[in-house]
């Protein structure tokens, strides 16, 4: 029997085993685990964790089917509110989400609604349970632009009420985020990612990779001479932001989108493909979100020595709480309350070092977080000869710049109804990273559901 | 995948291909570029377009081979086909969106060096259809170097061939024939210079000092291509730009060229590499124990 305050414990591959390979950290429940720890869900009626989810899965429901050993059932219960299982059990804040409204919370630990969530997906992978799609089509074509995660939920949420949708995707590789983003220990890319797609496409979703929107052809085009009706923008953050200091343009400075894109989508650490990657052997990671771990944790793999630079405190750490407790385990250094003033460069143009300042913690800023204040006279430097700039990204223009009356604002993000997804455009609707900002996989997921509802509202009235 | 209808070499180590990828054909202008991925374990290659017909869904690209990607690719022959093909990437040249009558007023000079002929032909070519002659300078190492000759002379105005070793056309740089056209008294309200890095710094301090604004074409290294990764970043006057997004055209007299040059050699090593395992296979692990090659 599991105990009633602790989570039954997940495997793991070992900290030191692991900081050397690309395998998936998390090895995952088996299902006599996954039954154990289903006997904890309390199965409360007015269930505070499903409010706590971003697409509203009955979590109650999928758990009491995983307590019987009805995985099927379990993944059927899922299935109806999300397109990606596998993903989101693997990467969503769950501890600020479903796990952080679980009542067993309150006097213990949650239950670990994400690792269940993860057994039965992959459950469902490997014994190639089949999603439910529509028993025909209802005529109407829509376009998705992105095959991120809002991209994905929305074109399977569409195909399973019969709409003939295709997914436009700008890179060489369907996934978003998913492929060129979050590397492959902690989110395995063929044995999960492809798959979830898979599912995706047997519900009769189309894909055409290598279209840039915006400049292969326009949203306007897409709808007056390709006969789509609809349009879904998402297509995610952009273009990664600098901080602005000396000596950033220096050879061996990389933003974190350029490092894990080389790793992730050119899998650049597979000495089989051609895209090389500079691995450095004292890196400097700034930043403290998802992104400067995977960063950082890929660097570390690559044979590097590895900081985190970050302003704030750890309290502030924007990252999920697992992936520090797994980059510190994995023997990062945090460098907390520390920021750069500048990149020291040789004559070559290559780092020599970089010049950090301390920081305290002063006055709440805007964002409610304590804002970080330099210390004067305590700067010093770090050696180091590879600095990854995890610092997030701001909107890329190339669709709001080619769509004619397709509103944006001030951070040129598009305007976008949060319950619906309805633009300033008709027909037009948008989700995701390129509405938010930089945000997570299963707000993108929740945003695509929305935008799903309100091009089939739209449509039905038409 | 994306057929490649015609391979041809130009010279030694240049090749052109006609590709049929009808999205890129329907909507590249001049100025803009592809990327190419040869197959699944390829990198993506940045390639300028050279040509396109819109009909026949097809664009031409010429390719030098420099690493080895691009010496792979220089293998491929009629019939084989690229695993992908994206574009049409970057913004077009700014005088496809200006004025045709106040563009017919202006005196344009193109220069171009090596393959940076390539990217000048559909300017060139697009300025004639629109009833414009801009005169053109094609520099080459020698003779055998200097391509798409007849190509350009059809659409240009002056052609100006030269070659270094003075094999063919006059004998010397690109940046001697732009100095002697000024002196015969030629001016040029505009430059557009396309070419290696250092031919473009040269003639940008060049026409700097004579006083006629200059358009160069940035090719640095990148990755993605629509703006995502910040790989070809450079500094232009006082602004950091992605020469993906906001160009590959940029004015020349506020490229930092040395910075961009220096962050072109950032995985010379690598690349040298990877060139020696593709020429010398298995027999390069014999150690020459600078290159790591042999770990």
């Amino acid at each position: 029997m599991a105990d009633m305050l602790k989570k039954v414990p997940v495997r793991e591959q070992e900290p030191k085993v692991r900081a050397a390979n690309f395998d998936e950290v998390c090895l995952g429940y088996n299902l006599e685990e996954a039954m154990d720890e289903a006997t904890r869900c309390l199965n409360c009626k007015n269930a505070k964790c499903v409010q706590g989810c971003p697409v509203a899965i009955d979590i109650p429901s999928f758990i009491q089917e995983v307590k019987e050993g009805n995985i099927e059932e379990a993944y059927k219960v899922i299935g109806r509110s999300s397109a990606l299982p596998a993903i989101c059990g693997r990467v969503c804040p769950q501890e600020s989400q479903c796990e952080g409204r679980c009542i067993r919370g309150i006097k213990g630990e949650p239950v670990s609604i994400g690792k269940l969530e993860r057994f039965v997906a992959d459950y469902a992978l490997e014994h190639d349970i089949k999603p439910v799609g529509a028993d025909s089509l209802n005529g109407h074509k829509v376009a998705v632009i992105g095959s991120g995660p809002s991209g994905l939920t929305c074109a399977g949420d569409l195909a399973k009420k019969g709409y003939d949708v295709t997914v436009f995707e700008a890179l060489h590789e369907l996934g978003g985020v998913l492929v060129y983003g979050i590397p492959e220990f902690r989110l395995p890319k063929e044995k999960v990612v492809a798959k979830e797609i898979e599912k995706v496409r047997e519900l009769g979703v189309k894909f055409e990779t290598n279209v840039v929107i915006g400049k292969s052809t326009t949203i306007d085009q897409l709808m007056e001479e390709e006969g789509f009706e609809a349009v879904f923008i998402g297509s995610g953050a952009g273009l990664p932001m600098f901080m602005g200091i000396p000596g950033e343009n220096a050879n061996g400075v990389f933003s974190a989108n350029e490092y894990l894109t080389r790793s992730n989508l050119m899998k650049a650490f597979d000495e089989d493909y051609d895209t090389p990657i500079i691995a450095g052997k004292k890196v400097a990671v700034v930043g403290g979100g998802n992104v400067a771990m995977d960063a950082a944790r890929t660097a570390l793999r690559l044979g590097a020595d590895v900081h985190i630079v970050y302003r704030r405190s750890e309290a502030e750490l924007p990252a999920r709480v697992e992936e520090v407790h797994h980059a510190k385990e994995e023997g990062v250094i945090f460098n907390l309350l520390t920021n750069p003033k500048k990149i020291n460069v040789d004559e070559d143009g290559n780092i020599s070092s970089v010049t950090v300042i301390k920081m305290e913690l002063g006055e709440p800023d805007a964002s409610g977080r304590r804002r970080p204040v330099e210390i004067p006279g305590s700067e010093y430097d770090i050696e180091v000869d590879t600095v990854i700039m995890a610092l997030g990204t701001s909107p890329n223009p190339l669709i709001s710049s080619t769509t004619k009356g397709l509103e944006t604002n001030r951070r040129k993000c598009i305007v976008a109804d949060e319950d619906n997804g309805q633009t300033s455009k008709k027909g037009v609707f948008a989700g995701g990273d390129a509405v938010t900002g930089a945000a997570t996989v299963i707000l993108a997921m929740g945003a695509g559901k929305a935008g799903a509802k309100g091009i089939d509202e739209y449509l039905s009235e038409k | 995948m994306y057929k490649i209808l015609k391979a041809e070499k130009l010279a030694d180590k240049i090749f052109l291909m006609d590709v049929h990828a009808p999205r890129v054909a329907g909507h590249c202008q001049p100025g803009q570029f592809v990327i190419v991925k040869m197959d699944e374990k390829g990198e993506r290659i940045p390639l300028t377009i050279c040509d396109y017909d819109r009909g026949a869904g097809t664009v031409t690209i010429v390719v030098q081979e420099v690493g080895a990607s691009t010496t792979k690719m220089g293998s491929l022959k009629e019939g084989d086909s690229f695993r992908d093909f994206t574009g049409p990437l970057g913004c077009p040249s700014e005088f496809v969106h200006e004025d045709i009558d106040s563009l017919k007023k202006k005196k344009m000079l193109f220069v171009a060096g090596g393959v940076g002929a390539a990217p000048v032909y559909p300017q060139v070519k697009w300025l004639r259809e629109h009833g414009i002659n801009a005169d053109v300078i094609v520099g080459a190492k020698t003779k055998d170097m200097l391509i798409l000759e007849d190509e350009m002379k059809a659409v240009s105005g002056n052609y100006y061939p030269c070659t270094d070793d003075g094999t063919y056309g006059h004998a010397g740089m690109v940046t001697a024939m732009v100095e002697e056209l000024v002196k015969e008294g030629n001016q040029y309200d505009v430059c557009i210079a396309i070419g290696p890095m250092i031919m473009m710094k040269f003639v940008c301090l060049l026409t700097k000092k004579l006083e006629i604004p200059t358009i160069v074409s940035m090719n640095p290294i990148m990755v993605d291509g629509t703006g995502m990764c910040g790989a070809c970043r450079l500094q232009v006057g006082e602004e950091i730009k992605f020469a993906c997004v906001d160009g590959p055209e940029f004015d020349g007299h506020l490229v930092d060229f040395d910075q961009a040059m220096k962050r072109s050699q950032m995985y010379k090593t690598e690349e040298g590499r990877a060139m020696l395992r593709l020429q010398e296979g298995g027999t390069h692990h014999g150690g020459c124990g600078h290159c790591g090659g042999d770990e």
